[in-house]
């Protein structure tokens, strides 16, 4: 059972990998890497039940907590060009050209 | 032992039954992620691509999380696994709206979208890269 849905997730992963190499639009990429995190955050879990230790659900829980965060911070930066800077502010959406 | 034997296939029964409900969440949890991850692959257009991830995001990860969580039982890693399906069920959605907000804001429109719908100076095509 974990076998036939660890493969699985091994095949989706791949096919989710091409996408994130291949893809056209930064955005593309970004929604491949994630949704790899996701197939990682599956996968991690699976592999625990498979060797019959499933202790690692707290990594499981790191990937998925790291995964939103990078996310939005890899979005942020593309939108701003900026993380987090000391004197940051929004532009204002009415001055953009 | 007389009266201990229907207990005991009582049992039996019940831990059967939870196998094959095991089973069948894995596999079609399996299936919805293959089918998520096909079409995050095949589909044509990004925004068709978010709809196809968007399936791996919802039914894949709640499929494949009761599945773990049946066959663990009741102990510390069905809370654990609880937990990682609350957190994905809030941060899933929230991270496919701000991928596709961003990629609305920067320009990226379907193709075949009536542009007078929008006001916005002109749609990209899908393969421009940003």
């Amino acid at each position: 059972m974990f076998s036939i849905t660890s493969t699985a997730m091994f095949i989706a992963m791949l096919l989710v990998l091409i996408r994130l190499i291949k893809g056209p639009t930064l955005y593309d990429r970004v929604l491949a890497v994630n949704s790899f995190g996701t197939h990682t955050v599956l996968l991690i879990g699976v592999m625990g039940f498979l060797n019959g230790r499933p202790d690692f659900l707290d990594i499981a829980l790191l990937y998925a907590l790291i995964n939103f965060v990078g996310t939005i911070a890899i979005l942020k930066f593309f939108r701003y060009r900026a993380i987090g800077d000391a004197m940051w502010a929004p532009p204002n959406p009415k001055n953009e050209d | 032992m007389g009266p201990t034997k229907p207990k005991e296939r009582g049992l039996e029964a019940v831990d059967i039954l939870l196998n094959l409900l095991c089973w069948a969440l894995m596999l079609s949890g399996s299936f919805f992620v293959i089918v998520g991850a096909f079409g995050t692959y095949r589909f044509p257009d990004f925004w068709s691509r978010l709809h196809a991830a968007s399936i791996t995001d919802s039914a894949g990860v709640i499929l494949l999380l009761i599945g773990m969580g049946v066959y663990s039982g009741l102990t510390l890693i069905t809370f654990k696994l609880l937990v990682i399906g609350l957190f994905m069920f809030i941060t899933g959605p929230t991270s496919t709206h701000a991928i596709a907000n961003a990629a609305l804001v920067s320009g990226l429109r379907p193709p075949k979208l009536n542009n007078k719908t929008l006001d916005d100076d002109g749609p990209r095509k899908p393969s421009d890269t940003l």
